[in-house]
Parts: C-alpha cells; structure tokens; sequence
C-alpha cells in the first residue's frame, strides 16, 4: 500500500451551505447491514476534510444475530467538528435507522428536533412486529419531536445497482453506501477515499465493486437533485490542528505501533506476541499478525496461561513478551503474574476492560479491572499499572510500558477498553527516529555475577540470557536469596526480599513525571480526577462547567501504580475531589486509602461511555452556585 | 568492565552439575534420570550456554536447579508453554522440558498436547512415577484404579491416562520410554530426542520411594526384566525374553498384537513383526501393551520428522529474518490515508 496524502481543506460554506460548529451522526442497522463499515467511511471523508473528531462503534456480541432483532442492532457514532472533539457526543444530532429495530434502539439518544433518516423500505409489517412496534412509529406520532427523512433507501438502492445484476440479497447489502453517499452530501464530504477503498475490498470481484460504487453516487446525487430543504445541507469547517502530517487511528492501532516503537528504542530486534482470542482484545493479536515482516512473532496460543506464560519465557529468552486479553484472560493469566514478579522479567500486559463479571456484555466497554490490575494477585505482588486516556494516546503509554518493564524487570499492566481499542480520532503521525531511546543492557559480564543482583539505583535485576557464556544460572517461582540468587526459604531473606520487590515498584514514582493539571488551576474548589476513556467525556464536563465560571480542574492519571510523587499534595488543595468511573468505584477507593482524601466517586457501569451531561450534572449538584 | 566469557569446553558429566545441593529423597529415581541426562549432555558435548532446562513444578520440576546450564523452573503445569516462548524468542537454543505426570497430565495437559502437535522443536521428558509425590502422595492421572492413597483411601475409581498414547494421539513425532536405572538404554533414548528435530516425547519410569515403591517392579525388576521388557530397534523384529524366542506378531484376523514363542505353534521367526519407528499405528499398538500379558515397550518406539513450528513461524516473517532494529516504523505509520495541515 503506498501512502497517499492529500491536503485538506476547502473554504466552508463555499456553496452557501449552513454551517455547524459540530454535528454527532449515528448509523444504525442490523449487524449484518454495514453499519460499521459505513461509519468507518465516513470517518475517514471527515479526516480527509480536517475535521476533529471521534468515533463510538457499537455493536453486539452475537456475530450475526437474527436479522431485525432489536439485540441484533448494531450502530457506530462520530462526531466531528470545527473545534476540539473529545467525545462521540452525548446526543446525536442525526440518526440514519436502516430498519424498525434500529430506530426502537436508538431513538432515545435522539435530540429532539434532531433529524432521523430511515429506510421506509425496510418498515415491513413483519420487521415491525420483530423490533416489537404494535403501530408504525412512521405514522403514529413517534417521531413528532424530530425531522423525519423518509426514504425508501432500499428500492432506491435496488434501482441504483440493478444494470449490475446481482441478485436482490446482494443488491440489497450496498444500502449502506447508498446512506453513506447521502450523509457525505449532507455534511459537504468527498466520496473519493471510499471509492478507493472499495475498488481495492472488492478487487476480486469488480462488479460488487461497482455496485456499492453506484450505490455510493446514488445516495450523493439524491441529496444533490432532491428537494430536501434546509434539514439536509450543511457543512462543518475544519478544525484548527498543529501543522503536520495526520491519519486516523484506533486505540488498537496506536497501542500495537507503540509495542513496536517501543521495542525497537529499548534496542530490542524482536517482540514475542502472544494471545488468546477474547473480545474486544483480538484486533490488536489480528493487527500484529500482520506485521511479522518487522521482527513480531505473534503465538496465538491454546489459552490465557500459554499465552502469558510463552510471553515470559519469550522475555527470559531476551525477546520482548508480551500479552493481551480482556477482564476474564486476565484473570486466567493471574498466576502467571506472579511468576514474572517472582522471577523479575520484562512482561508488557495489555487488558481491553470489557462490562464484567464473568462474560458480562463483552462488546461494552468498563473500566472495573482496576482493583484486578493493582491489587488481583496472590501475596505481596507489586506491579506497575499504567492507563492510556484515548486511542492516540496508546501510542505513548504502550512505548513508557515497555520502557518501564526493560527498565525494572518488572511485568506492567496497561489498562485499555473495549471503548479505545475500537474508537478513532485524528493523529499527528510522529517521527519514530526521533522518539526517545532508553536502550536495555543485556547483562554478560561474568564477573561478581548472581541473578537477583540489584541495581542500586532501580533495584532492578540484570537481564541475563540464555545464550550468554559464563552466566548460566537457575531462576523460577521459589524465593531466592538476595545475596546469592540461591533458593532460599529464611525467614529474614522472604521479609527483605518481598520489601525489596516493593521498593522497585515504588521506585517508580522517581522516575514517571509529575502528576500535572489537565485543564483548570492546581487549587480550587473541585478537582474531577479520572483515568483511562473517561479522559474525553470529563475534559469536556470540566470545560463546560468552567466557562460557566466554576473553579473546577481536571486532573487525569496515566500512572495509577505507583502514583505520581505529588498526587495527593496535589489533591489536598482542592476542597472537593470527584472521581467518574465507569465501575463501582475503584480509584476513588484507591485515592482515599492512599492520602486520606475525601475523595466521592460518580459511578456509571452501563457499558457505555459517560455522558458529558452526567458529569456536568454531578459537578454543579456538588459545588451549587458558583 | 570485563568482556564476556568464552564458552568453556566441557567433557565430564560433572560439568553439568550445578553448585546446588541435590535434595530428593534418598533413592529417588530422579537422581538416576539426572546422572542420565548429565551424561547425554556430556556425551554430546552440550554448549551449556545454549542449553535450557525448563520445568513446572513438582519432585521432578526441581531439577532444572541441579544442572549447570541456564534453568527455569516455572508453574505448575506451565513448562511447555514456557518453552514454546523461549524457541519463539530464540530458535537456536536447545530447550529441554522436564515435568511429571501430574505436572504434564494433570494440570498441564493442555499444554503438552498443544506443544506436541504444533512440534516445537524441544525435548519433554516426564518422569512418570504415577503419583503425586511433592503434596504427598495423593494419586495422579496415571495412577492404575483402585490406587489407595491420602485422597483416594478406598481405591481411586479414575481411569489412567497413557502418557505415550496421549502423545501419539495429540500428534508427536517422537515418542520413547525409558526406565530410570536403566543407564545406558536411558541416555540412548536422550541422545535420539536430542537429535530428533521437532518435540520428541519421552516418558521415563521414575521410582517414588517414598509413595509408589516398586510400582513398576513388574517390569523393572531384575528378576523379570529380561521377560517383561521389550527393546524396540527400528528395523529389528520385536522380540524379547532371556533366549530371545518370545516375539510380537499380529494375531491373525484381528487388529492386535499377540505375544508368541518362536518354535512354538507353528510360529516363526517371518511371523515376528519388525519395527518400524516410522508407523503410527503400529506405535499405537506398542503403547497399549502392558504386564503381565505383554512385555513393557521400551525405546524409540516412534520417530518420524515433521516440519518444525519454530521454523515455519520465522519462515513466515521472511528472509533474512527482520528485526525491529532495521525496521522502518515511520513508514508503517504512514500507511493508508494520510493528510497535511499546512504551517
């Protein structure tokens, strides 16, 4: 694939189109309508034209369920904007329902006024009777609140792609491009990156390409030749970003790119990748697969503990290990943690946070395997946990998880979720050569040699491995002796061992920047403290509530073990601090057993993002008048 | 700073002992297997710095830390897994798996199986002394029914597991048996392993003392061996007993084996069936046999290479093998739909 830049973007409103500062569109339908790959489109025209933005696919676990089941909907959000996006939007603006079940779903998150396109073809009797409408929602009053668009997307599909004679189930699978083409007119977007991409899907088979392509244009030149009115024909200006080169990335993305650039500044040759399939943690074993030809050997393994226990053995062999599961895998791999604990090797642990117990609702997102990352082992079992706060930012704390592991000999949790794994935002591609290098030292010398020796400044073990002459020695899960590496079961060595574990881990804090302010003065009335996917919704409460003139920070933390040095000095000037979670209340626990903060949690766990409205809502029901 | 050390050349099997006192208990089997597998590396001429021993845990997981090579003693059940990283990290290392048959049936099942198929190239050796000795001798997947012990007083009611049956059937193309204080036959079957590229399986009889004294002593012991004891050669026929005139052959119209005397009934040398390290079906039927109707089958009982995981992986990733080092990241991220902002 050669790379293709083109530069963005035209004058807004050109055309006399009305412009919006920000819209949020949702595209729904079965989950075997296309729905994600229409979204996708559309936030790829939207990047193109430098707008921000960020994305919220949707969909659920069952892979096809039966057609026209409302559990069967499965919906993908962006919002795009003129301004910084932070969120994929509390409301949505325009919601495109492709069939009863998909406007049953989602209508709700509807604004009123807002406007919702359907495919009355799809407004079948039986397909009502299945989202469980008694009356047509089209023409009992359901939709007074909004502008209805009622098009019969199907048939004006079928006509599109009917000189392509496929037959009516494919012919009827290019409806999504036909809405894409209409929602691209809506928002003045360019079509010519989907053309592209579909010519290349369907390069095998050039008439299916042809026919989403006249979908595509059909949808396009509909809005253009339909009398839609002032509903219909918007546009969004750019948004002003650093100069530079921009793509599009998923969570996944940035924290697989990062493993790589993160291996390769600890001068590492290779990273051993070894998974368990689980959702919403495959892409990134998938993604990986695909990039052998850099130096990463992926292992899908038979299951959790193979996998993470390949990952160590890859490590104590010299190669960078690393494994990736959601909540339930994590747990598996718990053991295993310890041994890399015990046995002081380098061990990158990635957890895509899915809406637990057990199964849960696995394609949800969650952020409750907190407590699991920091404190879920058996004994005294230190690790560092770090969190990435949205899907760019994985890039950047996948490279200090690596750096932390090499540097400390220490396996590190990073906590991603279902959320930033599949979400996408805009990204300023940096440059990997000039990215900081922190290059490990394979230890050879032989001399004064024992395997538990402790660097004095990191406490961290040296990393000898197999294939060095003259440093063969024996490590495992049995305690050692601190001074020899020996087994040892004295009493006095487990006691200054198990400090000894401690005080690496808590070392840490030494060698991770301070805890900074994200938005707002570091004093005031509230602090509104978050970690991981919540980044986003909270930045955007905060912003709010401080334009309204509220003394309200935001302080969000990518370290959560060990803290930053000066967290609770921080959190103390603070008269309030008011931690959203999407769980029942982890950090907010955390925060108040480690500094004795009256910290009060806000806790949502619906498997969805928080609404920026919540949190704006809990900050003025605490803080009253300004 | 100092350089590091060349490698040191080695002869005797004492330089494959580590510094650290041996502690099974006295008489234990495993001091046998480790004077065996001490005398294959010699033999061999081991490079010890390339040579890894890996184990999970139990009486037989201690021994990485009785070897003078590089050792990692893991996780119950683990080993394999572990392993597999280590081939995955570094191909050229000569990884050696040591578990039992709780460690490697029991709660590592899955592992063997999933090692074996794939055929990492390592060499497993369980020692299977069909109990559990380390938590103190409750019974194990290979204990025979009706095996009393701390967690089965009445007689266990399980049915064993066949640790080379299991391996045949997850798809090992090597699997041999050996007896502890059978030195010689014992490093013979090592040697092969090692040699064998792929995961070769060898199941040692190891004798617990303490807990399962004498459980195989219908085979091993001296009194019976020569009888009850038959050493397979690829290309020989299958014959056995102090004369040599006890044999194998086919029991005519069925799809068994039949223990015969040559000499006797008609029976002929040309009725003995010679072995064939390469047939699966007939290692199948080798590893079903058991005293006191037949004689226990020992040796490489099947050898028969196939493509090895390692390789095919890095075959895959190309040639010369990459590195991260030489890669270009930069170029990786600017894949696919790209825009600029002007300055």
């Amino acid at each position: 694939m050669s790379p293709t830049s083109t530069t963005a973007p035209r004058s807004p409103a050109a055309d006399g189109r009305q412009v919006l500062e920000s819209v949020v569109i949702r595209f729904a339908g079965d989950s075997g309508d296309g729905m994600q790959f229409a979204g996708l489109q559309f936030t790829l025209e939207t990047a193109l034209a430098g707008s921000d933005l960020a994305t919220f696919p949707d969909y659920p676990a069952e892979i096809r369920a039966p057609a026209g089941t409302t559990y069967g909907v499965s919906s993908f959000q962006i919002h795009f904007g003129g301004t910084e996006i932070r969120t994929a939007g509390d409301q949505v603006d325009v919601l495109v329902a492709m069939n009863p079940a998909a406007l049953k779903v989602n209508l709700q998150d509807l604004r009123p006024g807002g406007t919702v396109v359907v495919d009355v073809g799809a407004f079948t009797e039986r397909n009502l009777a299945k989202a469980g409408f008694e009356t047509n929602p089209l023409e009992d009053g359901t939709l007074a609140r909004y502008q209805v668009l009622k098009l019969d997307i199907s048939k004006l599909t079928l006509d599109a792609v009917e000189r392509f004679g496929l037959g009516q189930k494919e012919s009827l699978r290019c409806r999504n491009m036909w809405a894409l083409g209409l929602m691209l007119w809506m928002y003045d977007r360019d079509r010519q990156a989907t053309i592209d991409w579909l010519s290349k899907k369907f390069a095998k088979r050039p008439e299916l390409a042809q026919a989403n392509i006249a979908a595509l244009n059909a949808g396009h030149a509909f809005g253009e030749t339909a009398e839609l009115g002032a509903i219909a024909r918007f546009t969004v200006p750019p948004a002003p970003a650093e100069p530079g080169l921009y793509r599009t990335v998923s969570g996944t993305e940035a924290l697989g790119w990062g493993l790589l650039a993160g291996a390769k500044a600890a001068g590492l040759d290779r990273i051993v990748f070894a998974s368990y399939p689980i959702t919403p943690a495959s892409p990134l074993l998938h993604l990986l697969s695909g990039l052998k030809k850099y130096g990463v050997v992926t292992f899908q393994a038979e299951d959790e503990i193979a996998a993470v226990t390949a990952a160590i053995g890859a490590s104590y062999a010299g190669a960078l290990g690393v494994t990736s599961s959601s909540g339930p895998g994590i747990a598996l791999k718990t053991e295993a943690l310890g041994l890399a604990v015990m046995a002081e090797l380098p061990l990158v642990v990635i957890n895509s946070q899915r809406a637990g117990p057990s199964t849960g609702m696995p394609t949800k997102t969650d952020q409750a395997d907190l407590f699991q990352a920091v404190y879920g082992r058996n004994a005294d079992t230190p690790l560092p946990v770090l969190a990435a706060a949205t899907p760019a930012d994985c890039f950047e704390v996948a490279i200090e998880a690596v750096r932390l592991a090499t540097k400390y000999m220490t396996p590190v949790i990073l906590l991603s979720d279902g959320y930033l794994a599949n979400a996408a935002e805009p990204w300023l591609i940096p440059d990997v050569e000039t990215l900081p290098r922190f290059p490990v030292r394979f230890r050879t010398e032989v001399d004064g040699f024992h395997p538990y020796q402790r660097d004095p400044e990191t406490l961290a073990r040296p990393w000898a491995v197999p294939g060095t002459p003259g440093l063969e020695h024996r490590i495992g899960g049995i305690e050692k002796d601190y001074d020899t590496g020996h087994i040892s079961y004295d009493p006095e060595n487990h006691h200054r061992m198990t400090k000894a574990r401690a005080a690496k881990i808590a070392g840490i804090a030494n060698d991770i920047p301070l805890q900074r302010v994200s938005i707002g003065e570091d004093r005031g009335r509230m602090a509104v403290v978050g970690w991981g996917s919540t980044y986003g919704p909270i930045r955007q409460a905060v912003e709010q509530v401080r334009r309204q003139g509220y003394a309200v920070s935001q302080i969000h933390l990518r370290y959560l073990n060990p803290f930053p040095r000066n967290l609770g000095e921080l959190l103390r000037r603070f008269e309030q601090i008011l931690v959203p979670e999407m769980n029942n209340g982890q950090l907010v626990q955390m925060l108040r057993s480690a500094y004795l903060v009256p910290a009060e949690g806000l806790n949502r766990i619906t498997g969805k993002p928080f609404k920026v409205a919540e949190i704006v809502e809990a900050i003025k029901e605490r803080l009253g008048s300004r | 700073m100092t350089t590091a050390a060349a490698p040191r050349p080695v002869s005797s099997p004492k330089d494959y002992a580590s510094d650290q006192e041996v502690r099974w208990c006295p008489g234990c089997g495993d001091y046998a297997i480790l004077k065996a597998v001490q005398k294959t590396l010699a033999d061999l001429g081991a490079a010890r710095e390339r040579t890894v021993f890996v184990s999970g845990i139990g009486c037989s997981s201690r021994f990485p830390y009785y070897v003078s090579t590089y050792g990692f003693h893991t996780i119950h059940g683990r080993a394999p897994a572990v392993a597999t990283g280590i081939k995955l990290a570094n191909p050229e290392l000569d990884v050696w798996v040591i578990t039992g048959d709780g460690d490697g049936l029991s709660i590592g099942g899955n592992h063997l199986l999933h090692a074996l198929r794939r055929n990492v190239n390592l060499q497993i050796i369980l020692f299977n002394n069909e109990i559990y000795g380390l938590t103190k001798g409750q019974y194990s997947p290979t204990s025979r029914r009706g095996t009393r012990s701390p967690s089965s007083p009445q007689g266990s009611v399980d049915n064993p597991v066949s640790p080379c049956a299991f391996a045949l059937g997850a798809g090992a193309r090597f699997v041999a048996r050996a007896i502890d204080t059978q030195q010689p036959q014992l490093v013979e079957v090592l040697k092969r392993a090692y040699h064998h590229r792929g995961a070769s399986f060898v199941e040692v009889f190891q004798n617990c003392v303490v807990y399962n004294d004498e459980v195989f002593a219908d085979f091993t012991d001296k009194s019976v061996a020569p009888e009850m004891q038959l050493h397979v050669e690829h290309g020989k026929p299958l014959l056995f007993g102090k004369d040599r005139k006890r044999g194998l052959r086919l029991k005519p119209g069925t799809l068994e084996l039949e223990a015969v005397t040559v000499g006797e009934g008609g029976v002929t040398e040309k009725d003995i069936l010679v072995h064939d390290q390469t047939n699966r079906t007939l290692a199948s039927l080798l590893v079903s046999l058991s005293p006191p109707a037949f004689p226990m089958v020992l040796g490489v009982i099947y050898c028969d290479p196939a493509p090895v995981y390692e390789d095919e992986i890095y075959a895959q990733m190309g040639t010369p093998v990459p590195g991260l080092q030489g890669a270009d990241l930069n170029a990786l991220l600017r894949q696919g739909q790209t825009w600029t902002v002007g300055g």
